[in-house]
C-alpha cells in the first residue's frame, strides 16, 4: 500500500513504486506482493509513507535506495527495516505497526476509512468495502422522505464550514416544485491550508459520488456537478475514472441497478477564485458567468442553478451520507457533542510535527488534536495559536486548547470550525503580519460587487500594512475595529461577513502586539522586516559563526569567538540569519 | 463552419487556431461553456490575447465584454504571455508561517522580478497562487509541473537553475 496522494507524489512515491516493482519481480516475488497505490494516507509529513498488509508495519520517509534492502530485510527475512520505521519524536522510540502510532491511534476513521487501504482508481475495491450497498438499498428500498428522515435523525451538518443542517436542506430542495432539480458537489476548496476534500477525492471518490446518488434519490434530481478547483489536477483525474467506471457498471446513468432511477455526474473544473466556493456564486460560475454571489432568498433550494432548486453540499458531507444509510442515522448520531455529530475531518499544517490529515471525533478537544495526533510543536518551541476556519475563522491562544471540536464551541472563543484547516503557529509568528496576510487574501478576492468588502478590506489592508511598516497611529485600533464592523454587516455573502474574523481576533487575543508595533514601533515575533535592525546583540551571541555561514550576500564578518557583525550597507534584509541563528541574537 | 475571415496573431500558429475553432466546436452547444473554452485555448496558445477572445465571443454568440468580463474575474486567465517556465510559490497559510516570504523575496533579488511579473527573458514568470493544497510539505513551490515541497531561501536558487 505505497502512498500516491499529491504530498507523496512530490517527494518521490511514483519513483518508488517502479523500483519496487522491478525489485519484487528480480527477486521473484512479484507473484505473492502486490503494490497498490492508494489515496492520501494523510501523514503526509514522514512521505512517501508505505503501509504493509497484512502486517500493518509503516514505513515513512522511503527513498529508491532503500527498495533492495527493503525488500530483502522485510519480505525475504521477516525482518523489519528499521532505519524507515516511525521514531516518536517525545519518547524517541520506535514504533513499528500504524495502528500504534499516536497519529493514527487517536483518530476515527468513518469518511476516511478507505483511505490508504484501496486503489481509489479500481471500484471493484470500493464495493468489496461495502461501497454503493447504501447506494443501492436508498434507490431500491427507500422511499425520498426516508432518506431524508434517517439524514436529518443522524445530525448530520454541513462539513464545508457553516455547520447547517443537511437534512434540512434536502428537504426544502425534496419540497420544491419542479422536474429539474440539480445535486451539486462543492470541491471548490479554497481556504489556504485545507487540504481534506483534495484528499477525500483522491483516496476515495467513489464515496463522494455514491453520497450524489443518494442525495439525488431524496430530492428525485438526474443530473449532478462536481464543481473542482482547478488547482486540484489528480482529484479531477481520479473522479474522471471514477464516474467513468460508475457508469460502466451501472451505478450511474439511466436505471440505476434496475430501480428506473436516473441520475449523472459531470465534473465542472473551476478557474481561481476563491469566491466560487460562495453557493451562489459557484452556481453562476457553472452557468459561465463572473462568479458573483447574489442575494438570498431565493434560496438555492428553491432558484439555484439555472433557476431549479438546487442543493450544494461539501465533497465531506457527501462522504458521509452512504454510512449514514448504511448504518442508520442513529449509529451516526452516537458519537459526537450535543450539538455536533459523527466526525470531522482536519488538514493540520504550520509549525507541528506531524503535519497531515486526520480524522476525529466531534468533540475531541484541540489539545489532544495538536499535541497528541499533531506531535506537538518541533524544535522545542512555544506553541503561540492555532487558526480555524481559513480566512473566515480566527486565531485561538493557548488558554483555549481545550476547547471542543464542536460547531458553537469554536464560534464562542471567535473562531469557526470552517471547512477543517488547523494551522498551528509557534511563538516565532508575529500575529499583526498574520492578520495582514489574511486581508491581503481576502482584499485579493472580494469579488467587488459589495462596497464594504470591496473597499473596507483594502483599507484594512492599508493600515495592517502600515502597522507592520512600523508607520502605525495609536488611533488604528480603534479604527480596524470600526470598519471590521461595517463590513461585517453590510456585505452580502459569507466572504465579506466573515472576512475581518483574523483581524478582530488577533485583536481579541493578541492587542498587545499591534501595540507593540504601533508605539515601540517592536514586532516581538521579530517577522516584520521593516522593524528590524539587524544588529547582533553581543551579549546573547554564542559566536558561532553560523549567520556568517549561511549569509547570501555576504555581508556579515565573523572570526572565531568574536562576536558576528553585519554590513548594513551590504544587507539585503533576506532574513537568513534570523532563521540560522540558534541563540535569538540578532534583532 | 468556423469564422471564414479568420483573425492572424503573431503568437497563434496555424495549427493553433485549427486546435482552437475544435474546442469551440465542441462546446458551441452547451450551456455555460465559455469558462471551459477559455481554459482550452489558454492551454494551446499560453495566454489569452484580445484578438482570441474575440474570436471565441463571435462564435459562441457572446458579447466581446461579456468574455472579456468572465475572463478578467478569473485568476486562471493571462493576457499577457509568460515564461518559458512558470514559478508558482505558495502563499496560503501554512507555506507562510514556513517562510515563503523569505524564499519570493530572494527570487526578486536574484531574478529581478516580482510576483506576477516575468524575466526580460522570459525564462521565468513568478506567479503567487493561493493554497495549492500541499502543506505537508509547506512551504512549496510549484516549477511548472514539477513540486518542490519544504523549499527554503537557501534551497531556492539552486532549484530554479536547472530549469534554463
Amino acid at each position: 500500500m505505497l502512498c500516491g496522494g499529491t504530498g507523496c507524489h512530490s517527494t518521490g512515491s511514483r519513483a518508488l513504486k517502479q523500483a519496487l516493482n522491478e525489485e519484487l519481480i528480480r527477486k521473484g516475488l512479484g507473484d505473492e506482493i502486490r503494490v497498490i497505490e492508494t489515496g492520501c494516507n494523510g501523514f503526509c509529513a514522514v512521505g512517501p509513507v508505505m503501509l504493509i498488509q497484512p502486517e500493518g508495519v509503516f514505513y515513512q520517509r522511503l527513498k529508491v535506495e532503500d527498495i533492495p534492502e527493503l525488500v530483502d530485510q522485510h519480505f525475504l527475512k521477516g525482518k523489519l527495516l528499521t532505519q524507515r520505521l516511525y521514531v516518536d519524536p517525545a519518547k524517541k522510540k520506535v514504533i513499528p505497526l500504524m495502528k500504534e502510532i499516536p497519529f493514527f491511534s487517536n483518530q476515527m476513521f468513518w469518511v476516511m476509512r478507505n483511505k490508504g487501504v484501496i486503489n481509489p482508481e479500481v471500484i471493484d475495491e470500493y464495493i468489496g468495502r461495502g461501497g454503493y450497498f447504501a447506494a443501492a438499498k436508498a434507490l431500491k428500498e427507500m422511499t425520498p422522505e426516508g432518506i431524508i428522515s434517517e439524514v436529518k435523525l443522524s445530525g448530520l451538518r454541513g462539513r464545508g464550514g457553516a455547520g447547517f443542517p443537511t437534512g434540512l436542506k434536502w428537504e426544502f430542495a425534496g419540497k420544491s416544485p419542479g422536474d429539474v432539480k440539480y445535486v451539486l458537489c462543492n470541491a471548490d476548496e479554497g481556504d489556504p491550508g485545507a487540504f481534506m476534500d483534495r484528499s477525500i477525492l483522491e483516496a476515495d471518490p467513489h464515496a463522494v459520488l455514491e453520497g450524489m446518488v443518494i442525495a439525488a434519490k431524496a430530492i428525485n434530481s438526474h443530473q449532478g456537478y462536481i464543481y473542482c478547483r482547478t488547482e486540484y489536477p489528480l482529484a479531477i483525474h481520479r473522479l474522471e475514472i471514477a464516474i467513468r467506471q460508475a457508469r460502466d457498471y451501472g451505478l450511474l446513468g439511466n436505471d440505476i441497478l434496475g430501480s428506473k432511477f436516473d441520475f449523472d455526474i459531470e465534473i465542472y473544473q473551476g478557474a481561481g477564485a476563491f469566491v466560487c466556493g460562495e453557493e451562489t456564486a459557484l452556481m453562476r460560475s457553472i452557468e459561465g458567468k463572473r462568479g458573483m454571489p447574489r442575494p438570498r432568498p431565493p434560496f438555492p433550494a428553491h432558484k439555484g442553478l439555472w433557476e431549479k432548486p438546487t442543493i450544494l453540499n461539501n465533497v465531506e458531507t457527501f462522504a458521509n451520507v452512504a454510512q449514514i444509510i448504511a448504518n442508520g442515522g442513529k449509529w451516526y448520531s452516537s458519537v459526537g457533542t450535543e450539538t455536533s455529530k459523527g466526525t470531522k475531518v482536519f488538514a493540520i499544517s504550520g509549525d507541528v510535527n506531524n503535519i497531515g490529515l486526520v480524522e476525529v471525533p466531534m468533540g475531541t478537544t484541540l489539545r489532544t488534536l495538536i499535541f497528541d495526533i499533531g506531535g506537538g510543536i518541533p524544535d522545542k518551541k512555544k506553541f503561540k495559536a492555532v487558526q480555524l476556519g481559513g480566512p473566515s475563522g480566527g486565531c485561538v491562544p493557548a488558554q483555549y486548547l481545550d476547547t471542543p471540536v464542536d460547531y458553537e464551541e469554536i464560534a464562542k472563543i471567535g473562531a469557526i470550525m470552517g471547512s477543517g484547516g488547523v494551522i498551528v503557529m509557534d511563538e516565532n509568528t508575529c500575529m499583526v503580519d498574520m492578520a495582514r496576510f489574511f486581508m491581503d487574501f481576502i482584499q485579493d478576492e472580494s469579488c467587488g460587487k459589495c462596497t464594504p468588502c470591496r473597499e473596507g478590506t483594502r483599507r484594512i489592508l492599508e493600515i495592517l500594512k502600515r502597522i507592520c511598516d512600523g508607520n502605525g497611529n495609536p488611533e488604528d485600533i480603534e479604527t480596524l475595529e470600526a470598519l471590521s464592523a461595517t463590513i461585517k454587516e453590510a456585505s452580502l455573502c459569507g466572504l465579506g461577513q466573515t472576512g475581518p474574523n483574523p483581524v478582530l481576533s488577533t485583536l481579541r487575543y493578541f492587542r498587545e502586539e499591534y501595540l507593540a508595533h504601533i508605539h515601540e514601533k517592536r514586532c516581538p515575533a521579530k517577522r516584520c522586516v521593516p522593524l528590524l535592525k539587524f544588529e547582533v546583540d553581543a551579549e546573547a551571541c554564542k559566536k558561532c559563526g553560523l549567520c556568517f555561514k549561511s549569509c547570501p550576500a555576504e555581508a556579515i564578518s565573523w572570526k572565531k569567538k568574536e562576536t558576528a557583525v553585519i554590513d548594513k550597507s551590504k544587507c539585503i534584509k533576506c532574513m537568513t540569519c534570523f532563521e540560522k541563528c540558534k541563540y535569538d541574537a540578532i534583532f | 463552419m468556423t469564422d471564414p475571415f479568420q483573425p492572424r496573431h503573431p503568437d497563434i500558429t496555424e495549427q493553433m487556431w485549427e486546435k482552437i475553432d475544435a474546442v469551440i466546436h465542441m462546446n458551441r452547444n452547451k450551456k455555460g461553456s465559455v469558462i471551459t473554452v477559455l481554459r482550452e485555448c489558454q492551454t494551446v496558445v499560453g495566454y489569452l490575447p484580445v484578438e482570441l477572445m474575440n474570436h471565441i465571443a463571435k462564435n459562441l454568440h457572446l458579447s466581446s465584454s461579456e468574455v472579456f468580463g468572465v475572463a478578467s474575474f478569473y485568476s486562471l486567465f493571462s493576457f499577457v504571455p509568460k515564461g518559458r517556465h512558470t514559478v508558482k510559490v505558495c502563499l496560503g497559510t501554512a507555506c507562510y508561517v514556513k517562510g515563503i516570504k523569505e524564499v519570493v523575496s530572494r527570487i526578486s533579488y536574484e531574478y529581478k522580478i516580482k510576483e506576477g511579473e516575468t524575466t526580460g527573458d522570459r525564462r521565468f514568470s513568478m506567479e503567487g497562487v493561493r493554497c495549492l493544497g500541499a502543506c505537508g510539505l509547506a512551504p512549496v513551490m510549484v516549477v511548472d509541473h514539477d513540486t518542490h515541497g519544504a523549499i527554503s531561501a537557501d534551497k531556492v536558487i539552486t532549484i530554479l537553475e536547472r530549469y534554463k
